[in-house]
């Protein structure tokens, strides 16, 4: 165990690395001159020369990424061109934003998901589970962007029971667990669950199905133990995969929300990210993306440990 | 099979001119997929909108660029435009017609390029191993250390808009699951005896790969990379929708929806006209996909 997960540790290393390659490549596929924004117009070739100097522009591609790398790992994300205020300032209230919404559609769908699947999976083949299947299809078909409108549409304009877009009045960026701050996020992290709860309807179906087809099952009930204890026996044979399914799954929503935010004014990465492509901010870009791909291998490397940690059936070489 | 073996593996009287049916495995799915109806049905729709695309100029009611600013957001229902117009007076029906086109392309397309490409690279590196294994699969999987959303939007968002870079940016986000699926199943089906046999009747690499590997690996593949399709069109929409995918003015759901966007609050049944095409068309492909995973799948 302990050993896998050493190992496990290791082999994140050079995938990070390759990671950073990928940001830093990204801000050089960039068409036309990575600098143009900050480039006044008619600026003389010495300026020009004067600005690329100080951003190190001038330097090799690989010794621009060493040092940019240095810079990376002691915090240093850069400076946004925008605002002129340090990358991982303005990085990290957002992913903190975008955490919260990813958190809590996550949990939406995980209830959801688990409720329709065990269903499902106690009934399999039935009327029932076929609509449950067709359940999940539909959440991972439908484009979530668009739902967040429809919801709009329902919610705020017809119903008016919940405010469109934002994370607060005034568009403050502090939430709370309040009221005031919580009607904010129901709409936006209902649009968003859609997509993990059909996931994880469908991974909770397939598991708890296999689990009641196995040998213990016949015996469990054989040696007369009432359904709802029998039922304790599944979940604790289904939940390892199932976790490890929702854990995959917020750590893609982290990366994934940008549509939905986009759609509802969430002040998150994906709002961040939104802003930097189309200023052109490619340090904001560069480190966002950073950011979130980080946060994306970090969790992967959580959920593959904790699993193997809490299933002792699992054995990985 | 003959009448003759069945009659000598003792099945008593010869069957009488009718040769018991034999099919190929694909036979036996393509037979699975006609009598599934929900298969049927989605079928029947997308072939429908795609008709409908290909064939928009001669069924689009009116141009789906001619924009005018009398009739800005009719209500749907109206008796000249019967799902109404958009923000800047052009006919919806027409433009949802003729996004058809732009929409399935941008979707479909970066599959099918992902599904060579990366079929072709998970092949060689689950049959070659080793070292070339090791490399091709290593750099697989720091793009699949990217949440898929995030590196569609980036990559997207550093090249610019336009049909080529939303392709792009798909294709290379797709290329690593697909190249992952035929990986694990060429390792597996390079063990198998039956490919050693053919090594040691003297088989070169690429005639073991061309009839052994290829035929073995196509199956999870085309089953993987059908269930994308829907994936795809969601995607390259919503690229379109960030302002990402297509510009303006070309008619394409996603970006019809971002336009639209701004007027739902005056005109929502109109602002989310363009969604409900997305939604069928994602809809239709997962449900297909669902109906040739089930008809693969010879457990059954």
């Amino acid at each position: 165990m302990f050993v896998y997960a050493l190992r496990r540790i290791l082999y994140t290393i050079p995938i990070a690395i390759g990671v950073s390659l990928v940001c830093f490549a990204l801000i050089h596929l960039a068409p036309g001159d990575p600098l143009s924004s900050v480039i006044p117009e008619g600026a003389s070739a010495e300026m020009i020369a004067q600005i690329r100097t100080a951003y190190g522009f001038d330097r090799p591609l690989p010794v621009q990424y060493l040092k940019w790398l240095g810079h990376v790992v002691t915090g240093d994300f850069g400076t946004s061109i925008m605002t002129r205020r340090p990358v991982l300032a303005e990085v990290l209230p957002a992913v903190l934003n975008t955490l919260t919404l990813a958190s809590a559609a996550v949990l939406f769908g995980f209830a959801l998901g688990c409720l329709f699947g065990v269903i499902s999976g106690y009934v399999a083949g039935t009327p029932t589970d076929r609509s449950v299947a067709a359940f999940s299809i539909t959440g991972v078909s439908i484009p979530h962007y668009w739902l967040g409108m429809v919801l709009i549409v329902i919610f705020a304009v017809n119903l008016n029971v919940l405010p469109a877009t934002g994370m607060g009045e005034g568009g403050s960026g502090s939430f709370g667990f309040n009221w005031d701050s919580l009607q904010y996020l129901i709409l936006p992290a209902l649009t968003l669950s859609v997509i993990p709860a059909g996931i994880i309807a469908r991974a909770v179906r397939g598991t708890v199905a296999e689990v009641r087809k196995q040998d213990f099952m016949q015996t469990l009930y054989a040696k007369g133990l009432p359904g709802r204890r029998v039922f304790v026996h599944v979940v604790k044979n289904a939940l390892p995969a199932v976790l490890a399914v929702m854990g995959l799954q917020l750590a893609q929503l982290l990366g994934g929300s940008i549509l939905v935010e986009t759609v509802f004014a969430w002040p998150g990465t994906g709002f961040l990210l939104n802003n930097a492509i189309f200023t052109r901010d490619l340090p904001m870009l560069q480190g966002t993306i950073l950011v979130l791909a980080m946060f994306f291998v970090l969790i992967n490397l959580l959920v593959d440990i904790l699993q193997t940690a809490v299933d002792p059936r699992i054995k990985r070489a | 099979m003959s009448q003759t073996s069945i009659a000598v593996a003792g099945l008593g009287a010869p069957l009488k001119g009718k040769r018991p049916v034999t099919r190929s495995f694909w036979q036996n799915v393509f037979r699975r997929l006609t009598r599934d109806p929900v298969t049927m049905i989605c079928l029947a729709i997308l072939v429908l909108i795609i008709i409908a695309a290909v064939f928009a100029p001669l069924i689009a009611p009116h141009d789906p660029y001619r924009t005018s600013m009398a009739r800005r957001l009719i209500a749907p229902g109206d008796a000249r435009y019967w799902l109404g117009t958009d923000e800047l007076g052009r006919d919806l029906l027409s433009r949802l017609i003729y996004g058809g086109r732009l929409s399935l392309f941008t979707g479909f397309t970066p599959v099918l390029l992902a599904t060579v490409i990366g079929g072709t690279l998970g092949i060689i590196a689950g049959y070659l191993g080793g070292a070339i294994n090791m490399a091709i699969m290593r750099v697989i999987d720091i793009f699949y250390a990217f949440p898929s959303v995030l590196l569609a939007v980036a990559i997207s968002g550093v090249l610019g808009a336009g049909i080529g870079n939303t392709i792009l940016s798909l294709t290379l986000v797709f290329i690593p699951p697909v190249a992952r699926v035929a990986e694990s199943v060429a390792t597996q089906i390079r063990a198998q005896d039956f490919v050693e046999a053919a090594r040691a009747t003297g088989a070169a690499n690429w005639r073991i790969v061309s009839s052994h590997v290829v035929p073995n690996v196509t199956g999870p593949i085309l089953s993987y990379a059908s269930s994308l399709i829907s994936v795809s069109i969601v995607l390259a929409s919503g690229l379109s929708f960030l302002g990402l995918g297509i510009t303006p003015p070309e008619p394409e759901w996603g970006l019809m929806l971002n336009t639209l966007r701004q007027s739902i609050y005056v005109a929502p049944l109109n602002a989310v006209m363009p969604g409900v095409m997305i939604f069928i068309t994602s809809m239709c492909f997962n449900l297909m996909s669902d109906g040739l995973r089930s008809a693969m799948d010879v457990k059954q």
